[in-house]
């Protein structure tokens, strides 16, 4: 296929996406598949990062804590985006599974910024000595949440659903400045939050016996985020689209 | 890693189990609403076209 062919093929997948019979359909195919690899990702990572990678020779044990702690922050910021380029898609084509996606991908990264908040304070008592501190990354990730829950509940507070869409889509855009200052924040400001450690350019600093189960961590989050979101669209689809004709059909089959 | 060891963490036992249990429980929480979420839907879209059939 030339590439031309398969660049008008993906922008046919990508405007198919736009019809919510197709994406519902799409989802239904996607979610297994998601749900294995996750499965088969987070149970290798807990099990390699738990009982066979070294202990740090700083930290010792208590650098576990990453192996459960990175891959909830990252998904923090993932599903954010996520949420926040679905959002700019839905208000500037008009394109309703843009909403549907925004609305599925909020309360899953709402659930993983409050893990990366938790587990990250149950890091920093043995490191820091102390559970919270008001330290840049630690604040910016905590406005991350209160973002969260201002899109979740603005979508709600409106009476015509359509106009609440609309409203948590513009918040999510706007609050999106948010994710590069959590993500920066730690080279930006004085920070008391230890730098990247995969996510760099060049070489990780990690050894491979410590890197290689945080890698199928973050591949095995990112694969349950994909599962759970598929699954949560399908629901939100049906909500929106339940006068539509296929959806009766979809039901009654 | 010995047995024992391994359930002490070398001393942190008490910051490393709490943070995997609630990294896990957030996840099996994601499912359990994700499902619940669908589940209802599939009920409005159910109740809906029982109306529909007996206003027919």
């Amino acid at each position: 296929m030339t590439e031309g062919g398969s660049r008008i093929n993906m922008w046919t997948w990508f405007y198919k996406l736009a019809s919510p019979p197709y994406a519902y359909r799409t989802a239904e195919a996607l979610m297994p598949w998601f749900f294995a690899v996750a499965a088969g990702m987070i149970g290798y990572g807990l099990i390699d990062g738990l009982v066979f990678a070294p202990p740090d020779y700083q930290q010792g044990d208590a650098f576990r804590i990453i192996y459960v702690h990175a891959p909830s922050a990252w998904l923090s910021l993932f599903a954010y985006s996520t949420m926040a380029i679905a959002g700019a898609i839905a208000l500037i084509w008009r394109i309703k599974v843009g909403h549907a996606v925004a609305a599925a991908a909020a309360p899953i990264g709402a659930s993983f910024t409050l893990a990366a908040l938790v587990t990250g304070s149950l890091w920093g008592r043995p490191m820091w000595g102390t559970y919270w501190v008001w330290d840049p990354r630690l604040t910016s990730e905590l406005i991350l949440l209160f973002l969260y829950f201002g899109v979740i509940s603005l979508r709600q507070a409106f009476e015509d659903p359509v106009r609440g869409d609309r409203a948590a889509a513009l918040l999510g855009i706007v609050g999106f400045v948010n994710v590069p200052i959590v993500h920066f924040s730690v080279y930006w400001w004085n920070s008391l939050h230890q730098g990247g450690t995969v996510m760099r350019l060049g070489k990780p600093e990690m050894p491979g016996s410590m890197l290689w189960p945080l890698l199928a961590m973050l591949c095995g989050f990112m694969c349950f985020f994909g599962a759970v979101l598929c699954m949560r669209l399908r629901g939100e689809i049906l909500g929106r689209e339940r006068q539509s004709a296929w959806v009766r059909e979809a039901v009654k089959a | 890693m010995m047995r024992t060891n391994f359930w002490q963490m070398g001393g942190y036992a008490r910051f490393v189990w709490p943070s995997i249990g609630f990294a896990l429980c957030m996840l099996l929480w994601n499912v359990w609403s994700a499902r619940r979420h669908y589940a209802r839907a599939l009920l409005r879209v159910r109740r809906a076209l029982a109306m529909a059939r007996s206003e027919e």
